[in-house]
């Protein structure tokens, strides 16, 4: 049975890429409030924010805006989960000889297309506000890596959230506090301005390191410590929800 | 209970126990199916028929007692048992986003199937289901929806399949329908084991019935078995009149969908005898 763990995590893959694919505007949705605050951030208030960086604001914010866009889009994840929990399909694929993994994996590989998708199209809109990078492919190919960590570390918790969860509304309400992290974090302004309790949190939270790595990377300076700081946190959370997800996931289906 | 099957079983249920908290669903249940027989589990709502039917298809785990299915026990080899059968749910397992023939092919190619589409083609046509197969599931209607889940429950041809109230829901056409494909399998020497509270279905359909009640088989046999419990019957001559089934079967008839209703039982019985108590 352990051969076919890749072919049917493939097969399931495809079945719920499919899914994405029958109802685009879950793309849509995902990307429209990131799309929207980058407009208000570049256009109304970025003007008055003073981020010393001489960068350009859409450069400026634009890492920050990339995590707010995952973060929505895994809610969808969670609500995909939570549906084929709900529905005959789930018990049908559990009656029968398929990998048990290869149902939840397949939930987290869709979740990764489709958020890269997201990502893709959310930078698509930046381009013509102006954001401009000279970085070279291996820098690309590093952010590229922390998105995709970033994904599979925020999928895994919705994993969580779907399996746990008793009602639609409840599968994806995991995902707000997610959304606001970026807010208090050095995304939209430098953790130097705010008070000092409310710096401390933002200098010592996960996505202020993540985005200051990407935004380095981007820029095409050197990235320092960040970028070991934001691996380890997101290793870190991966690894506890990954687990936490498992345990849920056996409990729930023998 | 009957134990001299046990070579030629399917399924053989012994001192099954499952409870839910403080509730206890099933108290000791036992029986045997014969490899090829249709065997109906016939109970009220809450008689525990879908508890014990997710216990042999491996998604539940019994508190006591053992069951093997097809020869392999489903505490200590789930796989060989989900290698061995179908479950066809209460509620049509099917993926609403889906056409129907991309069901079927998801499910063939789940079962490492050669050419899948050559099977989904085949079970399209065999479930009349071939003009809506590349119609979104969502738009099925329930009798098309359940003929499509039956159909995916057929893909590999496991040796024991489990219909948990196929019928419920069902217009009388798709329902005689459904009745027709349980015959066909179980002559192809596959063994069904529906779950029903149709006492018309479990009479018409099953080789021998069960009557689950309060968590126990309270009966088990065939249905001259179960009549002989009674009285004898005594002869009354009862003017035979047209159910409200054959009117409408009669009206809605467009030639193709009713031969089962003159086919007959298997057993040679016939049909019009039920009216004569």
């Amino acid at each position: 049975m352990t051969t076919h763990v890749l072919a049917d995590t493939g097969v399931l893959t495809g079945r719920s890429l499919r899914h994405i694919l029958r109802s685009p505007d879950t793309i849509i949705t995902t990307v429209i409030t990131p799309i929207a605050l980058m407009l208000l951030f570049v256009y109304v208030l970025g003007g008055a924010i003073n981020t010393g960086s001489g960068q350009s604001y859409v450069n400026y914010m634009l890492p920050g805006i990339l995590l707010i866009t995952i973060a929505s889009g895994v809610a969808y994840t969670a609500y995909r989960l939570f549906l084929d929990m709900q529905g005959g399909i789930f018990e049908r694929f559990a009656s029968m000889p398929i990998a048990r993994s290869s149902v939840l994996w397949a939930h987290v590989f869709t979740s990764l297309a489709a958020n890269l998708l997201s990502v893709a199209a959310v930078v698509g809109v930046a381009l013509p506000m102006g954001f401009r990078t000279g970085a070279s492919v291996g820098a690309w190919l590093a952010v590229a890596g922390i998105l995709v960590l970033f994904t599979l570390t925020l999928t895994w918790i919705a994993v969580i959230a779907g399996l746990s969860a008793r009602t639609v509304d409840g599968a994806s309400a995991f995902s707000y506090p997610l959304i606001f992290l970026p807010f208090i974090s050095s995304a939209f302004v430098p953790t130097g301005s705010m008070p000092g309790p409310v710096a401390w949190f933002a200098e010592n939270q996960p996505v202020t390191s993540i985005v200051n790595t990407v935004r380095a990377l981007f820029a095409q300076e050197p990235v320092g410590n960040d970028i070991w700081i934001a691996l380890a946190w997101l290793l870190g959370i991966l690894a506890v929800s990954y687990g936490f997800a498992i345990a849920k996931y056996r409990r729930r289906i023998r | 209970m009957e134990t001299d099957q046990a070579p030629g079983s399917a399924i053989r249920v012994r001192g099954i126990e499952k409870s839910f908290k403080d509730l206890q669903v099933l108290r000791g249940v036992d029986f045997d199916v014969r490899t090829g027989s249709v065997f109906a589990l016939l109970g009220s709502n809450g008689a525990g028929k879908t508890t014990l039917v997710r216990i042999l298809s491996t998604l539940l785990k019994a508190d006591a007692g053992t069951a093997v299915v097809n020869g392999f026990d489903v505490a200590a080899q789930p796989s060989l048992v989900r290698e061995s059968i179908s479950l066809t749910g209460q509620f049509a397992a099917v993926d609403e986003v889906l056409t129907g023939r991309e069901n079927l092919v998801l499910i063939a190619r789940l079962r490492h199937l050669q050419d899948p589409g050559a099977i989904a083609e085949a079970l399209l046509a065999r479930f009349t289901l071939t003009e809506a197969g590349n119609r979104k599931a969502s738009t099925y209607s329930g009798g098309m929806r359940r003929r499509l889940d039956i159909a995916m429950s057929l893909i590999g041809n496991p040796p024991v399949i489990f219909l948990d109230e196929p019928t419920t829901g069902l217009d009388p056409q798709a329902r005689l329908e459904v009745w027709q494909t349980v015959r066909g399998l179980a002559a192809a020497g596959t063994t069904v084991l529906p779950t029903t509270q149709d006492l018309d279905e479990a009479e018409t359909l099953a080789d021998r019935i069960a009557i689950l009640h309060k968590g126990t088989i309270i009966q088990n046999g065939t249905l001259a078995e179960l009549k002989a419990l009674l009285p004898p019957a005594k002869l009354e001559y009862v003017e035979k009149q047209p159910s409200l089934e054959d009117v409408f079967l009669a009206l809605v008839e467009d030639g193709g969908g009713i031969d089962t209703a003159t086919g007959g039982r298997a057993d040679g019985t016939v049909q019009a005898g039920k009216e004569i108590q």
